[in-house]
C-alpha cells in the first residue's frame, strides 16, 4: 500500500492543483449563490493529526457549523464544510436574501439553506475532481451539525480512525461576501485506499 | 491550585490530586474517567472507536475501548491506585451527524458506549454514572479529589456527574 504520508512533491503538487480546480468551481458557485465576490485561497494540502484538526477551527470547543457528505464511488472519502457559528448566521443570510444580522438561530429552514450551500459546494467539487480523475463519484446527501468543533471533526475521522491518527487534508479557506466576512474551510478527507487510486488515475501512483 | 490536564483526541492519561484531567469536545467519542477515592488518583481516555480488532493500524492503543481501558488501569496502578477500589463514570457518545436511514456506521457513538460498558465490566469496575447519547458534544473534566465529572455543553447546560 502507497504510503498515505510520504507524498512525492510531484504527487503533492498534482493533489494540491485538483483541489484548487475543484476549490475554485465551489468558489464560483457560491460566488453565484450569495451574488457577492467570493475569494478562495490557494488550497492547503497536509497530513494533520487528528488533534491538530480542531485547533484549525478555532480551537476544539469553539462553536461551528459542520456541513458532512459522504463521497462514494471511484474514490470514496468524506467532504466536510465548516464555518464558524458567526460565519454560517450570515451565509443563511446571504443565501436568503435577508438583511445581515437577521439570523440570529439556526433552526430547520437555516439548517436546509446551509446543507443546500454545502451539497451545490461538494458537488462542484467533486465534478472537478471526476474531470481529473475520470472516476465517477456519488455524493450522499448533506447533514448538519452546529457544536463544538472538537465533536464534529471527530465524528467524521473516526470514518478513518481505524487507519492512523492522522488524516490527509485537503483544505480550502472561502472569504466573501463583500462587506461582511464570511469564512468557511473545505474539506476533502480520502478513505483508505482513495489516495492511491486518485493518484493512480493521474498517472502519479 | 492544581494543574488541568489535557487528554487529546484518541488519548489517555492519570493524575493524582490536586491536578484534574480535561478533554475537549466529546462527540461520538467516548470520554471515560476512572478513579481511586482511597489515593485521589483518576484516570481519563479519549476514546474513538470500539474494538482494536477491527483496525489495520495498532499503533496508538488509546483510540481503542478495548486497549485503552486495561492501560488506563495499569497507568493508574502505577500511581498508587488500587484496581477493585476504581470506580467510573462515563460521557460521550452522541450522534453528531444523521443521515436518513443511517447506516450502523452512523452509529459509532452507541457503539463506542456499548464496548465501553462491556470492557468496564470485564475489568469489573462499577459504572458510577452515565451521560451518553443524543446528538450533541460534551467537554469533561474530571476532579481527582472528589472523583466528580464536570460535564459542559454549548446548548444543554453543564452538569456535574
Amino acid at each position: 500500500m502507497l504510503g498515505v504520508f510520504n507524498l512525492s512533491p510531484l504527487q503533492m503538487d498534482a493533489l494540491r492543483e485538483v483541489g484548487n480546480v475543484g476549490a475554485g468551481n465551489a468558489a464560483t458557485a457560491l460566488s453565484e449563490m450569495v451574488q457577492k465576490p467570493v475569494d478562495m485561497k490557494v488550497p492547503s494540502l497536509g497530513v494533520v493529526p487528528f488533534n491538530e484538526v480542531a485547533e484549525r477551527m478555532g480551537g476544539p470547543e469553539s462553536l461551528v457549523a459542520g456541513v458532512y457528505l459522504k463521497v462514494h464511488g471511484g474514490a470514496p472519502a468524506n467532504l466536510l464544510f465548516v464555518l464558524p457559528f458567526d460565519s454560517a448566521r450570515m451565509l443563511v443570510d446571504l443565501v436568503m436574501g435577508l438583511p445581515g444580522g437577521s439570523t440570529q438561530v439556526i433552526e430547520d429552514l437555516q439548517a436546509s439553506a446551509l446543507m443546500e450551500v454545502g451539497n451545490i459546494l461538494a458537488g462542484t467539487y467533486l465534478n472537478a475532481l471526476s474531470m481529473f480523475t475520470q472516476l465517477a463519484y456519488e455524493q450522499s446527501v448533506p447533514a448538519l451539525a452546529i457544536d463544538m468543533a472538537a465533536a464534529i471533526i471527530s465524528a467524521v475521522l473516526t470514518t478513518i480512525a481505524e487507519v492512523g491518527d492522522q488524516a490527509l487534508l485537503l483544505e480550502t479557506e472561502f472569504i466573501g461576501g463583500g462587506d461582511q466576512l464570511i469564512k468557511g474551510c473545505l474539506f476533502l478527507i480520502p478513505e483508505e485506499g482513495s489516495l492511491e487510486i486518485i493518484l493512480g488515475s493521474l498517472g502519479l501512483a | 491550585m492544581g494543574m488541568l490536564i489535557k487528554v487529546g483526541m484518541a488519548d489517555l492519561k492519570v493524575a493524582r490530586a490536586p491536578n484534574n484531567l480535561l478533554t475537549s469536545g466529546l462527540g461520538s467519542c467516548v470520554g471515560v474517567c476512572l478513579f481511586d477515592v482511597g489515593v485521589k488518583v483518576g484516570g481519563l481516555a479519549h476514546i474513538m472507536l470500539p474494538l482494536s480488532t477491527q483496525a489495520r493500524n495498532l499503533e496508538n492503543k488509546a483510540k481503542f475501548a478495548d486497549t485503552a481501558i486495561p492501560i488506563l488501569i495499569a497507568e493508574m496502578v502505577k500511581l498508587g491506585a488500587v484496581k477493585n477500589r476504581l470506580v467510573a463514570k462515563i460521557a460521550g457518545g452522541a450522534q453528531m451527524f444523521s443521515f436518513p436511514g443511517a447506516s450502523d456506521v452512523m452509529r459509532i457513538g452507541d457503539r463506542n458506549t456499548e464496548a465501553v460498558l462491556e470492557n468496564l465490566k470485564q475489568h469489573k469496575v462499577p459504572i458510577l454514572a452515565r451521560e451518553v447519547g443524543g446528538n450533541f458534544g460534551r467537554t469533561i473534566e474530571l476532579d481527582t479529589n472528589q472523583g466528580k465529572v464536570f460535564i459542559r455543553t454549548i446548548n444543554r447546560g453543564e452538569k456535574v456527574i
